[in-house]
């Protein structure tokens, strides 16, 4: 079964991207990813660039609108996502627990869709 | 009422339901076997008492109020089933008995019943803590949940499955017979110690599995105690919690720090809790009944020895931890017995017990990769040990391990 970690990050966590890499939010990161792939349980994933990068888009009663910003103004906000592959909710939930970021911000684990997929893509 | 009234209520309220929540849960559910049915009842009777208390004032005996109202729902709710027959015997015992338990106050104490029940080896182990926890002190699933890193409406639906179980499954609310007792009331303390989430106190790490329950533990254990008094696997297992937990001011430091047993300044460590554990082992020992739980005390005992002698013997501790392995090879003992065979016997000893350990049982385990790390590094095999921090520190959850490790990686 397939699980996405959704990250959410506060402000400071995403002012560490700026540093060389020797901060110890980004070590933490660094060894968890090497965690998860010792543990053979990594599928995917990525950061996303910081919010303010984001463009939302909402086309309602048929007028666009174009946003600067992420989607919700949350103190929080998603800073990326891990596709991990586990037996069952449990397991993701302690993967959770390990993720730097659940520390500091938030870790939202969502089971993919993949019947859902499968009607979209067929 | 006045403001100042309700708030005296609410609290008496909550001192009565924290003080005899379990007593009046066994009493309800030891002739129905229905668990949730008694809470249920429990609940409802709180509520009650929420309104009527400021009314009418506190009654004299809280608890017997509580008990009489939590019957007559209880017995309305049967009434309003029409139970099978098999069961209605039992009500009536019930009835009876719970009406003139109400008259005299004194009503048996059935938690230790409901101790073995929430044990039952009928009864998913993992469910075992977790049902004490709500049966026995009242805990709700979300607190339950949060604790055990489970979804708090998946706790619920597996409380209520493991209740079902206990009501219809025909497992009997009664103390085992002197030959079941001794492996019935290892899965009794085995539940209390989950609950306790020992591990991060001579590790960087652990098994955390029961975060922030520690008092709770230290609770039901004490609770175990004064119904079954000199049983020395129960004094074990108190003296074990009591030494870890008098040593909570001095496991952090400034801002939160991590700070491993090995450097924590004794004299933060708690007199009067080091005292108790030391009372409840040198009683335990008395009775010449060795057992896993004092010999975990014992260990703690030799730690928390530094205290006075300012060291600590280590090799005292290497032999409790073989006696420990003889009786029962956890992962986390052995993990533990290498840490101390390499502070005792030096490095290449501490990695030899390690390198004994099949790699894929220890994969994930946290401890296993910090104390490796560790020795590793002691060895001065720095680049190895630097790939056993990074595993230590990737499976680590609490930030302050976390920052730790990476302090001693370097």
């Amino acid at each position: 079964m397939q699980f996405a970690l959704l990250i959410y990050e506060s402000a400071e966590a995403f002012e560490s991207r700026k540093s060389d890499g020797t901060d110890a939010y980004t070590g933490a990161w660094r060894a968890y990813y090497k965690a998860m792939i010792e543990a053979g349980v990594y599928i995917g994933g990525d950061p996303l660039e910081v919010p303010e990068t984001g463009t939302t888009i909402k086309i309602t009663e048929e007028k666009r609108g174009v946003q600067d910003g992420p989607y919700a103004d949350t103190k929080e906000q998603l800073g990326g996502f891990t596709i991990l592959e586990l037996p069952s909710l449990d397991e993701a939930l302690e993967w959770a627990a390990r993720c730097p970021a659940a520390a500091y911000g938030a870790v939202e684990v969502r089971p993919l869709a993949p019947q859902t997929k499968r009607r979209i893509v067929e | 009422m006045n403001g100042v009234g309700e708030e005296v209520t609410h609290r008496t309220v909550e001192r009565v339901a924290r003080e005899s929540y379990g007593r009046l849960v066994a009493y309800l559910s030891v002739h129905t076997h229905d668990l949730a049915g008694a809470e249920d009842a429990l609940s409802e009777a709180l509520l009650k008492a929420l309104t009527a208390w400021p009314r009418d004032g506190v009654p004299q005996n809280p608890e017997a109020w509580l008990l009489t109202t939590a019957r007559h729902s209880l017995i309305d709710f049967f009434r309003h089933q029409r139970v099978a027959s098999a069961s209605e015997p039992d009500l009536q015992i019930f009835a009876r008995s719970s009406t003139e338990a109400a008259m005299e106050t004194n009503y048996p104490d059935e938690r230790l019943k409901l101790l073995f029940v929430c044990a039952h080896s009928a009864i998913d182990p993992a469910m075992h803590t977790p049902l004490m926890l709500q049966a026995v002190l009242g805990l709700d699933a979300v607190r339950i949940g949060g604790a055990f890193l489970v979804q708090p409406k998946t706790m619920g639906q597996r409380l209520v499955r493991a209740k079902t179980k206990i009501r219809d499954g025909g497992i009997r609310f009664e103390v085992p017979e002197k030959r079941e007792l001794p492996a019935r009331l290892d899965a009794v303390l085995e539940a209390i110690y989950a609950a306790f989430g020992i591990g991060w106190d001579d590790m960087v790490g652990a098994d955390q599995r029961g975060r922030g329950l520690a008092e709770e533990a230290i609770w039901l254990a004490r609770v175990l105690l004064q119904l079954m008094p000199g049983e020395p696997e129960i004094q074990g297992l108190l003296a074990l919690m009591l030494h870890c937990e008098a040593r909570r001011r001095a496991r952090r430091g400034p801002n939160g720090r991590y700070i491993p047993l090995s450097e924590q300044d004794p004299k933060l460590w708690s007199v009067p809790l080091t005292e108790e554990a030391e009372r409840h082992l040198a009683e335990a020992f008395q009775r010449g009944r060795m057992g896993r739980f004092q010999l975990e005390a014992a260990i703690q005992s030799a730690h928390a020895e530094r205290a006075r002698g300012g060291r600590t013997d280590w090799p005292a501790i290497v032999l409790f931890y073989e006696q420990l392995l003889r009786l029962s090879p956890a992962l986390g003992t052995i993990v533990s017995y290498a840490a101390a065979v390499a502070e005792a016997n030096g490095p290449e000893a501490g990695f030899a017990v390690l390198e004994a350990i099949k790699r894929e049982d220890a994969a994930n385990y946290q401890p296993y990769w910090a104390v490796r790390a560790h020795i590793l590094q002691r060895l001065g095999k720095t680049q190895d040990a630097g790939e056993a921090y990074d595993r230590a520190i990737g499976l680590a959850e609490d930030p302050a391990v976390r920052e730790f490790l990476l302090q001693k990686r370097g």
